[in-house]
């Protein structure tokens, strides 16, 4: 009975509502609950006939809702985290298994892995929130006068309080130092700083200003393949036209103009190009891309007069020798003015990265380069539509950008605890590639920054065909055995992309170092099984 | 609003000395000091050192404790699921189970966001269809908050207004609601009912026989309710109490109950914890068929997770230290302290009003706000025409200006034609309040006269 599909009642038995009315109070009006479920049916087609109450089904189902909807995917959290979770309480009920924890190195979450909060943070945090703090003398000087200046800023002294929807003034006005900073001089304008809730906050309101058109003159959005999943979730939620470049994965990931030109010129066969997406460090890949390359696609971008996002949220995460990070913003100003005054640019940065880690701050932050002053008015009001990004995550951005200093008494801790999760990562980075490589059939790429290896997996044909006849992504189907029968949880390289015939995984280097040797070994162990299984 | 900065406080031709801003629905900005059991317990989370401290109560440092087990490597930093954590929406349902007199709440239909706005707008992006030749039509009230309508225009739906009856109170009347459906059938294809009960900016809050009658009209007209409840902690008077659209619902016979689709929302933003900043809200689904619920879930998957701290909020707000607890005196005076400040002030702003001609409000049963009736003069009203703006945004301008008290004028939340108002916050130190009033009083005294 369609009556009894999304119950109010989820804990009742089915045959209870099936044969008894639900309490009801009595109303003037007609009041249905005098007849039993059971005949409702019944009852339904005779209201129908009378013109009363028509039943006919719900106002929102998967056909009347917004279309977009159903394209929207989104591999991290998706159905293998899904299958990881239900495992973890299988384990917690004492169900045996051939492990006896899930390894969950599917998503970027450093402090989930055992990594530390950076103190400093913490403890102006913790200030800012409860005030009386400040006369607790276990705190030192720099924090406290970190917090009082961030509260001043905040309405009634509090962070409880609503910033305005661009954010803090005096916590824009760090993050345009710091970049000032940062990129050796290059100025930069606090009222280009938009503060968000995470970095996916201000990526999805930039493409949601830049989506129009309609049929051919769709916006287009030009993202890597490999990508993380946000960029092709949210262009799938907006309705734009997603346009695949691939990075070339024999060499390193780098990008190849010519595969840009290709991609775009496809491209405008069928839709109107408006934006190009990068990812430096890259996610899933790692790679770093040299300075030539950034000059290379800013020169490209303005030529053929493209948007260009940033998303910088790795920045700090570069490990390999002779990688180095450079921001879009200083290469852009370093090209001249016939560059710098013309090409549209949004960078991206967060708090969820780097050595900090704090994924459930939502802290981030963008930097808008040459927007039409109308559309950055269009842009500030749209932020104003979700009030204000939360004001902790505020607070921490401002922190990132404005760390303990030398001579100030956090200084050396702070320098400490940095350094620590940084070569903690870079050593993480290297053990996870020679450890790879030594496993027939897995090949991987040098991780030169951000936090994951994306290594090509070889499947034999019969595990291909099995996939396949089972509608799952060989690459899935893989990830699946491999969380069955070791509890490591991977991303297969079908939830970011790659090119056809091709197959990968997608892994953090999270994990405390001991253990990322173990599952590293398990995963050598389980592919050479897996190998020898499908052979 | 930009005019803001242009005002220099230490330009002399000014009488005051700062900009007294009660535009907007925060209570921290207005003076009101936050929950010391909320804000000790989240302190401890940011920095568990704090646990070993012997100033924090024994029941912050569990709650803390908790709350930390529940977070993945024990950090508030981490990840969550994208609806929340676990616990939290357990404890969240068992506040409504509570609330609602027993009427069973499930986590699985609970859903924690950054703030009941962004669960709003997520709720929005599921019903419109911004593509279809026919537009999807959303009912409004009128007068309403002016995010929300941003909110709605910009996924590209229609806004249907009905008015609310200022007459009686702000009632909702559901022949209005029938006269707007029937006309914005038109035009579009109506698919939700927005609801906002206590209303904001108006204060009225709905009896229970108005709840019933507007599911009632729901169910007859196929809408999706969207309930908007978040003032639903700040009601006032002996005789005024608030139903939740859920409860009522349950109360209305299986019919009904199991097949009217409706999304609840609620916050830390509003309440007495008034953490507007922290970004804490969530939503209950009602009947949402499971096949839509699978792909919500994937949407807000997209999103990451709400913000942490805004979640352990909700866990506080849902489940506030009991008699017998440590933090328990403490918070129950700050809260009754509140209380006592907002029916304080809203029998000061009765007082003013009274003895001032052209201004008048009605009742306030809940929320933050009053939303007095200027009556203006056919002067006044030529005056504003001539200078191309609504009379209640000039007289707005004109009183920051004179005064620096910074209040909203009607037009932005939609008012009957000809009809004026301005939004005043009521949720502040009363010494504060005071000043506003004063200030209030001296420049509506001077306005009225100039333009009889």
């Amino acid at each position: 009975l369609v009556v009894l599909r999304g119950s109010l009642y989820p804990t009742v038995p089915d045959w209870v509502l099936n044969f008894s009315p639900l309490p009801s109070l009595s109303s003037p009006h007609r009041n249905l609950s005098a007849f039993p479920a059971a005949q409702s049916e019944h009852l339904q087609q005779k209201m129908s006939e009378n013109g009363a109450l028509p039943l006919r089904g719900k106002v929102l189902t998967v056909d009347t809702m917004n279309a977009n909807v159903k394209k929207v995917d989104y591999a991290v959290r998706g159905p293998i985290v899904q299958r990881a979770v239900q495992i973890e309480k299988e384990l917690k009920e004492g169900v045996k298994k051939p492990f006896e924890e899930v390894i969950k190195a599917n998503i970027g979450d450093a402090h989930a892995m055992g990594q530390r909060p950076i103190t400093f943070f913490r403890q102006v945090i913790a200030l800012c929130t409860y005030p009386q703090l400040l006369d607790d003398n276990k705190f030192p000087e720099d924090a406290k006068n970190r917090a009082r200046r961030i509260l001043q800023s905040c309405g009634g002294n509090s962070i409880g309080a609503y910033t305005t929807s661009q954010g803090i003034d005096c916590v824009r006005h760090d993050v345009a130092s710091y970049i000032q900073r940062r990129d050796g001089g290059i100025p930069s304008d606090p009222d280009n700083i938009y503060l968000t809730t995470g970095a996916s906050d201000g990526i999805v309101t930039i493409l949601k200003l830049l989506t129009a058109g309609e049929g051919r003159t769709r916006t287009g959005v030009m993202i890597s393949i490999p990508q993380y999943p946000l960029y092709s979730a949210s262009i799938a939620e907006l309705g734009a036209v997603q346009i695949n470049y691939y990075l070339n994965e024999e060499k390193c990931w780098s990008l190849d103009i010519s595969e840009l030109q290709r991609s775009l010129h496809a491209a405008r066969e069928h839709c109107n190009p408006r934006v190009l997406c990068i990812i430096n460090p890259g996610n899933p890949t790692g790679q770093v891309q040299s300075r030539q390359c950034i000059e290379d696609v800013i020169r490209f971008a303005a030529k053929e007069n493209l948007f260009l996002m940033a998303d910088e949220v790795y920045q700090d995460n570069v490990y390999a020798e002779g990688c180095e990070f450079h921001s879009f913003k200083k290469v852009l100003f370093e090209m001249g003015p016939e560059y710098s005054s013309k090409v549209e640019l949004a960078s991206f940065h967060s708090t969820s990265k780097c050595y900090m880690g704090e994924c459930g701050f939502r802290g981030g932050y963008m930097e808008v380069i040459n927007m039409d002053p109308e559309v950055k008015a269009q842009l500030t009001k749209l932020v104003s539509v979700r009030l204000c990004p939360p004001a902790p995550g505020q607070a921490l951005m401002d922190l990132v950008v404005n760390s303990p200093q030398p001579g100030e008494p956090s200084y050396q801790t702070f320098m400490k605890e940095r350094t620590a999760v940084l070569s903690a990562l870079a050593e993480k980075a290297k053990l996870t590639e020679e450890i790879l490589n030594t496993v027939p059939g897995i090949s991987c790429n040098p991780v030169q920054g951000a936090m994951y290896s994306f290594p090509r997996i070889t499947l034999p044909e019969r595990a291909i065909n099995e996939a396949k006849a089972k509608g799952q992504a060989p690459d899935m189907f893989y990830c699946m055995k491999l969380l069955e029968e070791s509890g490591i949880c991977l991303v297969p390289g079908s939830g970011f992309g790659q090119r056809e015939g091709t197959y990968h995984f997608r892994m953090t280097i999270l994990p405390p170092t001991d253990k990322l040797k173990i599952m590293l070994n398990k995963l050598k162990e389980f592919h050479q099984k897996f190998t020898q299984q499908y052979s | 609003m930009s005019f803001l900065k242009e005002i220099s406080p230490l330009d002399e031709r000014r009488n005051y000395n700062e900009v007294l801003d009660l535009s907007s629905g925060d209570l921290h900005r207005g003076g009101i000091k936050p929950i010391t059991f909320v804000r000790q317990v989240l302190a401890a989370c940011f920095y568990p050192a704090l646990l070993e401290d012997d100033s924090l109560p024994l029941d912050v440092k569990q709650r803390a404790e908790s709350l930390l087990r529940e977070c993945d490597g024990g950090s508030i930093g981490s990840y969550t699921d994208s609806s929340g954590i676990t616990k939290i929406k357990h404890c969240v349902s068992q506040f409504i189970t509570r609330r609602d007199g027993g009427v069973p709440s499930s986590p699985d239909n609970i859903f924690i966001k950054s703030g009941s706005q962004t669960a709003l707008m997520i709720m929005l992006k599921l019903l419109i269809h911004s593509k279809d030749s026919c537009q999807t039509g959303v009912l409004i009230p009128v007068p309403t908050y002016a995010s929300f309508t941003l909110a709605v225009e910009e996924q590209g739906a229609a806004i249907i207004p009905y008015h609310l009856c200022e007459e009686q109170g702000w009632m909702l009347q559901v022949e209005e609601l029938r006269k707007a459906l029937h006309t914005g059938r038109k035009t579009c294809n109506p698919v939700a009912l927005y609801i906002c009960n206590p209303g904001n900016p108006t204060g009225h809050i709905q009896s229970r026989k108005s709840i019933e009658e507007v599911i009632r009209f729901a169910a007859e007209e196929r809408l999706f309710i969207l309930a908007d409840e978040v003032y639903q902690s700040c009601v006032y008077g002996d005789d005024t109490e608030f139903y939740s659209y859920k409860k009522v619902l349950s109360e209305m016979g299986s019919t009904i109950s199991s097949t009217v689709e409706m999304a609840s929302f609620n916050s830390v933003s509003k309440g007495f914890m008034g953490e507007c900043g922290l970004r804490g809200g969530y939503m209950e689904l009602v009947n949402l068929d499971p096949a839509v619920k699978q792909y919500a879930s994937r949407l807000f998957s997209t999103r990451s997770c709400p913000p942490v701290v805004g979640q352990i909020a909700l866990d506080l707000m849902a489940d506030p230290p009991k008699p017998g607890d440590p933090s328990y005196p403490t918070f129950s005076e700050e809260v009754q302290a509140i209380k006592n400040t907002i029916c304080k002030n809203t029998g000061r702003i009765q007082e003013v009003f009274a003895e001032l001609p052209g201004i008048s409000c009605q009742p306030l049963k809940a929320g933050f706000f009053v939303f007095p009736c200027l009556h203006f003069s056919l002067k006044a009203i030529k005056w504003a025409k001539k200078r191309q703006m609504e009379p209640d945004m000039l007289y707005c301008l004109c009183l920051l200006e004179e005064t620096g008290l910074h209040v909203r004028p009607g037009c932005e939340y939609g008012q009957r034609k000809d009809s004026h108002h301005i939004r005043l916050f009521v949720a502040t130190q009363e010494n504060i309040m005071e000043d506003a009033l004063q200030r209030l009083k001296t420049f509506h005294t001077r306005f009225m006269k100039e333009f009889s």
